[in-house]
């Protein structure tokens, strides 16, 4: 089993708390024991460094002794405090006079021994995408989520290094295990305006507008992060954006480690999903009737399958299912055709041409219950010409 | 004659102050040769009076008291992009950094908001040894004057159990304390 020393920092059992929650569930799940930090103190984030640079280290070192003592690396799921342990580490190893002084502030030995991971890196690395999809019962079918990495987990390279700082993909890999679709986008590592969307929202809505567009145009349904901070911007200002912008973004955020969750089975309640801003139990219910349908979709082709396949040849009970199958086309062609072709266009060419035509339609359902080959092999030339004729 | 560039001899002591500055950043402005990639990914270059190319330029002309002044440095994010695409390899982003500390440090603030932010949010941690998320949004928008800008947002984040009203404290928030004030001391040598 693998065991950490568990850091989940400030904002995990306050403003992100459902990544607190999610991620203890995903512990649980995946099993990797987490000893929480014994009296951990806050890493300082942003604020540290940009006003004192020995503090910004010290405060980081403080909780890398302790760490050191209980002999565990540190598992630190926010972004910032993930950077601000390694910023320290790094420190602590590469320069002794540095070392010393920090040793000095603290008033603690600490040599640099122990090493801090992201969330990210454990799940992608250690436990790998494998290991998730085993776990998962409830596939998020038909999610497509926007990873989005933001900076401190990529950059700067030096102190991160487990995974590309311009396109990574770490979390696309754990979000693809759990049966979701990761796309494609360019502003997975663009900063969303930190605590600028705070301090200066005149600036920071703008950097904040430029991600959700960026996800929203590439395709994006929702929006999955690592970072507390990042988090909360997309999740809380996303309103006051959409006012700003005049736009509707209406993008779900959630915490890597609640998909995780639920597509282990976790409610999302459990998987504290319920107390983002940007609704997601109505998207969620949508993404569990995905689940579903795809579900039944395969359940019916493995049972034609083997239907197929297990009964002999009875005329009588062929004709009949022939008769169904007729039914099936006057009733509803456009599910019939999509039965046969998957190409969208062409099934609505193949409906065009069944319309009215009795004569093709019992050839196919003939074919459709003797020989599905040849069934799709009729249905594709049928389109085929319809298309040529069209084109005359 | 009107276009012409006034180049006022460098001043010694601009000299001493951009070289501290560099080495607590550990890096070297006369690396940059001025390509401009930094400003071209910076997120929040729009904003910004120097863009970070301009803000290298202003010190490698020994401009340092202007590059100081520059809104610049209270708008960057710390993103670190600068820094991971330089081909020089100049650290903008602690360049930035040490900018801001030498100019809180001298009292240039430009930017009393992202100032403010930050003293509050260290005052949380100082005293508790945790962020005090009520606390800080309580002070920041005091010092602000912006008492009630989030307002708006304090009752839909307790209604998702986000923030609690009263502070955390560790047990070893004395020992908090005393790495404050010991890196104070330490930190000017
Ligand atoms: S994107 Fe924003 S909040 Fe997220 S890591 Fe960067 S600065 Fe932090
Ligand atoms: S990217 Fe580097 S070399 Fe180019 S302008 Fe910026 S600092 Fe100078
Ligand atoms: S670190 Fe600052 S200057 Fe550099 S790209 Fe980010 S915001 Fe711009």
């Amino acid at each position: 089993m693998k065991e950490f020393a568990y850091y989940p920092g400030c904002s995990l059992d306050s403003s992100a708390i459902e990544y607190g929650m999610s991620m203890e569930r995903t512990a649980d799940i995946l099993g990797i024991k987490l000893v929480e930090l014994e009296d951990w103190s806050c890493c300082g984030a942003t604020s540290g460094h940009n006003t004192d640079h020995l503090l910004s280290l010290a405060l980081p070192a403080r909780n890398l002794a302790i760490a050191e003592k209980m002999g565990l690396n540190v598992l630190a799921p926010c972004a910032a405090c993930y950077s601000r342990h390694r910023a320290a580490e790094h420190a602590i190893r590469s320069s002794k006079s540095m070392g010393d002084k920090i040793r000095e502030v603290i008033d603690m030995d600490v040599q640099g021994t122990v090493e801090t991971l992201s969330i990210l890196d454990v799940l992608a690395n250690d436990i790998g995408p494998d290991q998730i999809s085993q776990k998962v019962t409830k596939p998020l079918t038909g999610m497509k989520a926007a990873c989005y990495y933001g900076c401190l987990l990529v950059r700067p390279v030096e102190i991160t290094g487990f995974d590309d700082p311009e396109d990574p993909q770490s979390m696309d890999k754990i979000v693809k295990a759990t049966g979701a679709t990761p796309i494609d986008w360019s502003y997975k590592t663009e900063c969303c305006g930190a605590a600028l969307v705070t301090s200066r929202p005149d600036v920071g809505n703008r950097m904040l507008y430029n991600v959700l567009r960026n996800a929203q145009e590439s395709g994006a349904d929702c929006i999955v992060t690592a970072c507390p901070l990042c988090g909360l911007n997309l999740d809380m200002r996303q309103a006051a954006v959409e006012k700003e912008f005049k736009t509707k973004f209406n993008l779900p955020v959630f915490y890597v480690t609640e998909l995780i969750a639920l597509a282990c089975g976790d409610t999302p309640k459990q998987a504290g999903s319920d107390r983002h801003f940007v609704d997601t139990l109505k998207y969620l219910s949508q993404i569990e009737v995905n689940r579903v349908r795809a579900a039944s979709e395969k359940a019916e082709q493995k049972a034609e399958a083997t239907e197929s396949e297990t009964e002999a040849p009875d005329p009588e009970a062929t004709q009949k299912k022939i008769d169904a199958m007729l039914k099936g086309w006057q009733k509803n062609p456009a599910k019939m055709a999509a039965r046969l072709i998957e190409d969208e266009e062409r099934a609505a060419v193949l409906v065009e041409v069944m319309t009215g035509d009795k004569k093709k339609m019992t050839r196919l359902a003939e074919l459709m219950v003797t020989d599905a080959d040849k069934a799709v092999k009729a249905a594709e030339a049928f389109i085929t010409a319809e298309l040529k004729k069209k084109q005359a | 004659m009107g276009n012409a560039v006034t180049l006022i001899p460098a001043r010694e002591q601009d000299r001493q102050l951009i070289s501290k500055v560099e080495k607590e950043a550990g890096t070297s402005i006369n690396l940059c040769y001025q390509c401009g990639k930094c400003t071209a990914g910076c997120p929040a270059a729009f904003a910004m009076d120097y863009p970070p190319r301009q803000i290298i330029r202003l010190l490698q002309l020994n401009l340092v008291d202007q590059a100081l002044e520059a809104g610049s440095i209270w708008i960057c994010a710390s993103c670190e992009t600068c820094s991971a695409r330089c081909p020089r390899g100049v650290d903008i982003a602690a360049l930035m950094d040490a900018m801001r500390r030498e100019a809180l440090q001298q009292g240039k603030i430009t930017d009393k908001k992202v100032a403010a932010f930050n003293k509050a949010f260290l005052n949380g941690v100082k005293n508790f040894g945790k962020a005090y998320e009520a606390g800080l949004l309580m002070q920041y928008n005091l010092t602000t004057g912006q008492l009630l800008k989030d307002a708006g947002l304090g009752l839909p984040m307790m209604k998702r159990g986000k923030v609690s009203m009263l502070p955390h404290s560790i047990k070893g928030k004395d020992e908090i304390k005393k790495i404050f004030d010991r890196a104070e001391q330490l930190g000017g040598e």
